[in-house]
C-alpha cells in the first residue's frame, strides 16, 4: 500500500494569496543617494518639501499618521563611509549614518558615557536602524544623542549647497523638532571635541524602551574629590535640551553635593505636563535624576 | 478513561503560528480585493450638516464611497427587558449626530489601502459642535444629553436592598466607607479587527470572514441590520490573534462592510490600524465605587452597600447591551465572602467616549479590587492580620454549595486552601526576607495578597437572568467519525488563541480511545457549525467542551454497540482504550477502531440496523455556571525618588476543577496576570474635556512589554465541578480579574509607612509622590 506523508497543516498553507500590508503614508517618490554630494544635489533638486530618509525610526512613523508628508524622500542609508567612531586629536568623530546599536558595543575610552547611554534607546530593532546622525536632526528634546551633544559641547557638521559648517550642539536645538539644519543641508557627522570620563546620563519611562519622561545627564572632572567642573544637561523639561545652571565648582564629590546640585536644578525648571506626566512630577524627577547623574558620573 | 485530560500536550496551533503560517484575515485578500477606509468624527459631539464625498469619488482609485444614508441607514439595538433599562440605537453609520471622537460616518472603497486612505482625507464633513458629556461626573448632571430623553442614565438597577443595613451601619464596631476608581482600558489584542467580505454567486450569500470572538452572533447582528435572512450570511472567523471581549460584540465595521460588498459584488477588506483599535473600537472597566461596609470587632462583615457607577460610553454594545458590567458588578461584588446584608445600585452612564464592551473579567477586577481593600482596611483599622481576616470572611471547606446574600449559589472550591498554600509557598520562597532586603536598599516594599472566585460558563439558567433579548448561553457541537476511524469535531464555540484545537482534541480523544492527533477541531463558520454563541466569558472548555464530551460519548457507545456485535460480547464490556476496541478482562480480544468505523461506513449492511449509517451525534450543553478560584500574591516595590513601582515576583494558586491541558490552562494564567499588572499599574485611555482621546498609540498607552511582567509562579488545586461535564471550570479570566486587587495591596503594604493609601487603579508612579 502506498503511504503519502501528510504535510502538516502549515506546510500545506503556501498558498497565501497577495502580499500587502497596512501601511497609509500619503503619495511620495522615493530617490536613492550614493554619496553625500549626490544627496544635497538631489535635495536642491526636489525642493523643500523632500526629506532626507535615514534609519526610518523616527520619519515613518510619521509618515503612516501622516503628520509628516514629505513629497520626496533621499534615502542615505547606501552611502558608504559615515558609519564609524574615529578618534581624532583627542575627541571622537561619529558619522552620520552610525547605528544607535554601533554606538552602544563599541567602547571609546573616556567617552564610555556614549556605549552606556545607547542602552536607553528605544528596543533592540530600533537601535539596529536608527542612527546618528538622524536622531540629532530629528531633534527630539528627551533624546539620548541629542542631550549628550549639548553636555560634551560637540559639534554638529553639516553640509550643504553652501558647503560646509559646523554648528556647535547648545545652538543647533530650536525646540520641537526644529534644529539650525536648513532643508537642503545633511548632517554629515558629529565631533566631540575632548573625552568625558566622568559623565553620565539617566532617565525614567514607565517602560523600558519608551522616550524619557525626563533625562538627565551630567559631566565632571573632579581632582581627587573635589569638583573642578560641572555641567548639567536635562531633557523632558522644555522644548530642547536644557543646560542647568548649577555650578559645583569647589564642592565636594559626595551624596550631600547632589542632592542639593537635583534640589537646584528642579527648581529652575519649569516643565510641560502630558500624559506621560504633569509639570509638577516632572520637577521631583528632574531632582532625583540628576543627583543620580551626578553620583553615576563621579563614580 | 482519562489518557489525554490533564496531560501536557503542545498546542496543535502552536506550529503554523510559530512558522507565520497563521491565516489571519489580513492573509486573505484576494487579486481583486478592494480595500475599506472609513471616515471618522474628529469631534466627540457634533451634528453632520452635510457630508459631500464627490472630491473624495475624484481621488484615483477611488471606487465608492458610502454613507449610512445610501445604505439605507442600518442600525443595531441591543435590548434588556427590563424597565430599568433604556434601549438606544447604534447606526452603522452615523448619519445626523456623532457621539464620540473616531465613530464612523462613512466608508471609502478602493483600489487599494492608500488610495482609500487618500479618499478618506477627501471626504468633507460640515460639522456643528455640541457640548460634550466627558465623564460620569457630566452625566449625572445631565445638562447634555448623549442620547436624548434618556438622562444619560441607561440602566440604573438596584439589585438587592436589605432595610436592615442603615441599622447594621449605625451600630456596627466599625463601619468603612470608601470610593473606588478603575480607569478606562483597552483589551488590546495583539491583532486588531479585520474584516473580509465578498459576494458568492454560487451560494446566494455574502460570506464575512471576520476577526471575532462571535461568529454567529456577528451573523444574527449583520442580518437584522441589513434586514436580511440568516442563510444570506455566512460568517467565518479564520485564526484570530486575539479578543479578549473586544471582538465579542458585533462591530459596525463588519456590518458595513458585508453591505459594501454586497453591493460592489467584489471582495472588500478592512484592516484597522492601532489608533483605530485604540479610539475606535471598544473599551471598558471605566467604574467607580462608593461603599459602605460594616465589620464586626473581630473583622467579620457585617453589611456592605454599594453604589456601583459604570462609564458606558457612547452606544449600548450589541448583543450585550452597555449593562453588562453594571449588572456584573451589583451582582457579583460580595464574590468569596459571607455578606450577611447587602445593598447594590448599578448605573450605566452614557457619555462621549468609545462605548464600552465585556473586557476580560467584566467588572470583576474592580469588585474583587473593592472587596479585597475593604478586608485590608478593616484589617488595619481593627489590628487584625491582613491574611487572617480573609479567613474570618471566605467561605469555607464544609459550607458549600454556598448560596450568599446575592442569590448566587457558589459550587464547591478550594476558597481557604488556596489562600493557606499562597501563603505558604511566598513563606518558602523568602518573599518577606526579600521585602526586607528591598527596604535596607532604600525601596519601598509590599507584599499583597487577593482572594476571588470566578462564575463561569453561564448557560441560559443563569444567562436568563439578566434578561436579554439575545440570551446566550447554551451551545452544541458535532462529532462525526470518518470511514477511516478520524473524527471531525464542530462547535459553536470560537477559539482565537485559547487552544480549543488541542483541548478539545484531548476530551474526545478520550471518549472515544483514539489520539488527539486523530480528532480535528471546526469552529467559526456558522454555515458549518451548529448555532452557537462564541468564546468568552470563560465557557467554551464547560460547555463546548462539555458539548463534545457528550456528543463524543454518544459515538462511543455506538462504536461499543458495534464491536460487541462483531465480537459477540456485551456492550458494557467493551472498552474503547488507545485505538482499539477491547473486552474487559479478555486482554487477547480485540478491533481496532478504525476497522468498526471502515465496517459501519462500507459494509454497514453487516451490522444490525441501529448500528448502520454512519458514526455521528449531536448534543448541546447548559449548564448553569461553576466558580472556579484562586488566590493571587505578588511583591512589589515603589522607587522613592521616581515613584517606580515594579512588580517583582507573583504567585497563583488556581483551581480551575479538573485541567484538561496544564499548559494551556498556565498560558491562560500568565496572559491574564500581565493584563492585570498592566491595568494596575500602566494602562489607562485618556481623554481631555472636549472628549478627545489622548491615548491613541502605543507611545502613549502603556501596555506593558516583556520587561515589565515579573516571572508568575502557579500552582493548582483540583475541585471538580459537579456542574460540567468534564469536572472542569472556566478559567481564561482569573489572573486578569486578580492581579490587579494584589498588586494594590502590596503598594498600600509598601506606602503603609507613610500613610499613604490608594484605592484606584492604575496608581501611576506620578501618584506615589505626589
Ligand atoms: C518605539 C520607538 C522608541 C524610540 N525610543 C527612542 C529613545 O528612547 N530615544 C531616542 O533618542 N530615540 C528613540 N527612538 C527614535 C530613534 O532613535 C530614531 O532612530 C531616531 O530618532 C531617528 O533616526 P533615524 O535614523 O531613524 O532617522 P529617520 O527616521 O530616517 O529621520 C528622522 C528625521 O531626521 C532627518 N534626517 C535623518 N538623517 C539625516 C541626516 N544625516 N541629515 C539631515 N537630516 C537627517 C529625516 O529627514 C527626518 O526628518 C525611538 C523610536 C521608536 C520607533
Amino acid at each position: 500500500m502506498v503511504k503519502y506523508d501528510i504535510p502538516s497543516s502549515s506546510e500545506r498553507s503556501e498558498d497565501k494569496d497577495t502580499e500587502w500590508s497596512v501601511v497609509k503614508p500619503a503619495a511620495f517618490t522615493y530617490h536613492r543617494a550614493y554619496d553625500v554630494n549626490d544627496t544635497i544635489a538631489q535635495l536642491a533638486e526636489l525642493g523643500p518639501d523632500a526629506k532626507i530618509l535615514a534609519g526610518g525610526q523616527s520619519l515613518v512613523a510619521m509618515m503612516n499618521f501622516r503628520l509628516a508628508r514629505p513629497s520626496a524622500l533621499v534615502d542615505i542609508t547606501r552611502i558608504g563611509g559615515l558609519d564609524f567612531l574615529a578618534k581624532d586629536a583627542g575627541g571622537l568623530r561619529i558619522g552620520a549614518l552610525t547605528r544607535h546599536r554601533t554606538v552602544e558595543t563599541t567602547k571609546v575610552d573616556g567617552f564610555e558615557v556614549l556605549s552606556k547611554a545607547a542602552r536607553w534607546i528605544g528596543h533592540y530593532p530600533i537601535r539596529c536602524r536608527g542612527t546618528f546622525g538622524g536622531s540629532i536632526a530629528h531633534g527630539d528634546s528627551t533624546a539620548e544623542w541629542c542631550l549628550l551633544t549639548v553636555l560634551l559641547e560637540a559639534w554638529i557638521v553639516l553640509q550643504g549647497p553652501r558647503g560646509r559648517r559646523e554648528v556647535p550642539a547648545t545652538e543647533f536645538f530650536h525646540g520641537f523638532f526644529m534644529t539650525a539644519a536648513e532643508p537642503d543641508e545633511m548632517i554629515v557627522e558629529v565631533r566631540f571635541p575632548r573625552p568625558a570620563p566622568h559623565a553620565a546620563l539617566t532617565e525614567f519611562s514607565q517602560r523600558q524602551g519608551d522616550f524619557a519622561v525626563v533625562a538627565a545627564s551630567a559631566r565632571l572632572d573632579l581632582a581627587e574629590n573635589e569638583i573642578l567642573t560641572s555641567r548639567i544637561v536635562l531633557g523632558g523639561v522644555g522644548p530642547q535640551p536644557a543646560v542647568v545652571d548649577v555650578d559645583l565648582a569647589g564642592q565636594p564629590a559626595n551624596e550631600e553635593t547632589w542632592r542639593a546640585a537635583g534640589e537646584a536644578a528642579a527648581a529652575q525648571v519649569d516643565p510641560p505636563s502630558d500624559g506621560h506626566g504633569s509639570g509638577a512630577y516632572r520637577k521631583k524627577l528632574t531632582a532625583t535624576l540628576v543627583a543620580r547623574a551626578l553620583a553615576e558620573a563621579a563614580a | 478513561m482519562t489518557a489525554w485530560v490533564g496531560a501536557r500536550v503542545p498546542r496543535k496551533e502552536d506550529r503554523r503560528m510559530l512558522l507565520g503560517r497563521g491565516r489571519f484575515v489580513a492573509d486573505m485578500a484576494r487579486a481583486n480585493t478592494l480595500h475599506a477606509s472609513f471616515v471618522r468624527s474628529p469631534y466627540a459631539s457634533a451634528t453632520i450638516r452635510s457630508i459631500d464625498v464627490s472630491a473624495a469619488r475624484q481621488v484615483e482609485g477611488v471606487l465608492e464611497v458610502l454613507t449610512g444614508k445610501d445604505l439605507g441607514d442600518p442600525f443595531l439595538q441591543a435590548v434588556l427587558e427590563r424597565d430599568e433599562f433604556t434601549p438606544t440605537k447604534m447606526p452603522m453609520l452615523a448619519t445626523d449626530r456623532v457621539r464620540f471622537a473616531s465613530e464612523p460616518v462613512a466608508v471609502v472603497i478602493a483600489e487599494d489601502a492608500y488610495a482609500a486612505e487618500d479618499g478618506a482625507e477627501a471626504v468633507e464633513v460640515e460639522w456643528e459642535t455640541g457640548p460634550v458629556v466627558p465623564d460620569i461626573a457630566a452625566a449625572l448632571e445631565a445638562a447634555t444629553e448623549v442620547h436624548s430623553g434618556t438622562g444619560n442614565c441607561l440602566v440604573d438597577l438596584v439589585m438587592f436592598d436589605d432595610p436592615a443595613l442603615p441599622g447594621i451601619f449605625a451600630n456596627a464596631p466599625l463601619t468603612i466607607e470608601a470610593t473606588f476608581r478603575s480607569a478606562r482600558v483597552s483589551a488590546l489584542p495583539m491583532e486588531g479587527r479585520a474584516t473580509l467580505a465578498e459576494w458568492d454567486d454560487r451560494d446566494g450569500q455574502v460570506v464575512v470572514h471576520t476577526s471575532t470572538q462571535v461568529p454567529h452572533q456577528t451573523r444574527s447582528g449583520i442580518a437584522q441590520a441589513l434586514g436580511i435572512p440568516e442563510r444570506s450570511v455566512r460568517v467565518i472567523a479564520p485564526d484570530v490573534g486575539g479578543g479578549f471581549g473586544q471582538k465579542c460584540v458585533v462591530s459596525r465595521e463588519e456590518v458595513v462592510l458585508a453591505a459594501a460588498a454586497m453591493r460592489l459584488r467584489r471582495p472588500v477588506i478592512w484592516v484597522e490600524d492601532r489608533q483605530e483599535n485604540l479610539t475606535a473600537s471598544v473599551h471598558g472597566h471605566e467604574q467607580e465605587y462608593e461603599v459602605t461596609a460594616a465589620f464586626d470587632a473581630d473583622g467579620r462583615i457585617l453589611g456592605l452597600s454599594a453604589d456601583i457607577r459604570c462609564d458606558i460610553g457612547a452606544y449600548s454594545v450589541y448583543p450585550f447591551t452597555c449593562a453588562v458590567e453594571p449588572l456584573m458588578a451589583a451582582t457579583e461584588l460580595p464574590g468569596i465572602y459571607k455578606v450577611p446584608a447587602y445593598r447594590a445600585r448599578g448605573r450605566g452612564f452614557a457619555t462621549n467616549k468609545a462605548p464600552t464592551a465585556p473586557y476580560r473579567g467584566v467588572s470583576r477586577p474592580q469588585i474583587v479590587l473593592v472587596m479585597e481593600r475593604l478586608m485590608e482596611k478593616a484589617a488595619a483599622r481593627l489590628g487584625v492580620d491582613a491574611v487572617d481576616i480573609r479567613r474570618r470572611n471566605m467561605i469555607l471547606p464544609g459550607e458549600f454549595p454556598y448560596t450568599g446574600v446575592n442569590n448566587i449559589t457558589y459550587d464547591e472550591g478550594s476558597y481557604l486552601e488556596s489562600l493557606d498554600l499562597t501563603e505558604k509557598k511566598i513563606t518558602e520562597a523568602g518573599w518577606y526576607a526579600e521585602r526586607d532586603r528591598l527596604r535596607e536598599q532604600g525601596l519601598f516594599a509590599g507584599i499583597g495578597f487577593s482572594c476571588f472566585s470566578e462564575r463561569t460558563a453561564y448557560g441560559t439558567p443563569t444567562m436568563s437572568q439578566r434578561r436579554m433579548r439575545m440570551t446566550p448561553g447554551y451551545d452544541t457541537a458535532h462529532v462525526r467519525m470518518d470511514p477511516s476511524g478520524e473524527v471531525i469535531v464542530t462547535t459553536g464555540t470560537s477559539g482565537h488563541g485559547q487552544g480549543h484545537e488541542t483541548t478539545f482534541a484531548q476530551i474526545v480523544a478520550d471518549q472515544l480511545g483514539i489520539h488527539p492527533d486523530q480528532v480535528r477541531l471546526r469552529q467559526g463558520d456558522t454555515d458549518l457549525t451548529s448555532y452557537g454563541w462564541g468564546t468568552f466569558g470563560s465557557r467554551s472548555i464547560v460547555i463546548g467542551g462539555g458539548a463534545a464530551r457528550k456528543a463524543a460519548g454518544t459515538v462511543a457507545g455506538r462504536l461499543r454497540k458495534v464491536a460487541a456485535h462483531l465480537l459477540e460480547v456485551g456492550e458494557d464490556d467493551v472498552e474503547l482504550t488507545q485505538g482499539e476496541a477491547g473486552v474487559r478482562g479478555v486482554p487477547d480480544v480485540s478491533l481496532p477502531i478504525s476497522e468498526l468505523a471502515r465496517i459501519v461506513h462500507f459494509q454497514t449492511h453487516q451490522l444490525p440496523e441501529e448500528c448502520r449509517y454512519g458514526l455521528e451525534a449531536r448534543e448541546s450543553a447548559d449548564p448553569p455556571g461553576t466558580f472556579s478560584n484562586a488566590c493571587h500574591a505578588v511583591l512589589v516595590s515603589v522607587d522613592p525618588g521616581t515613584g517606580e513601582i515594579r512588580a517583582r515576583k507573583f504567585m497563583v494558586v488556581e483551581d480551575c476543577g479538573v485541567i484538561i491541558n496544564p499548559l494551556v490552562v498556565d498560558g491562560q494564567v500568565r496572559g491574564g496576570v500581565a493584563q492585570g499588572i498592566a491595568a494596575a499599574l500602566y494602562e489607562r485611555i485618556t481623554f481631555d474635556q472636549e472628549g478627545q482621546p489622548t491615548s491613541t498609540t502605543l507611545m502613549d498607552y502603556l501596555v506593558p512589554t516583556a520587561g515589565e511582567i515579573c516571572p508568575i509562579e502557579i500552582h493548582h488545586l483540583e475541585t471538580p465541578s459537579q456542574f460540567s461535564e468534564n469536572g472542569s471550570k472556566g478559567m481564561g479570566e482569573g489572573g486578569t480579574i486578580g492581579a490587579p486587587a494584589a498588586v494594590l495591596n502590596a503598594i498600600n503594604d509598601a506606602l503603609a509607612h507613610r500613610g499613604i493609601e490608594f484605592d484606584h487603579i492604575p496608581v501611576l508612579p506620578e501618584d506615589v509622590l505626589s
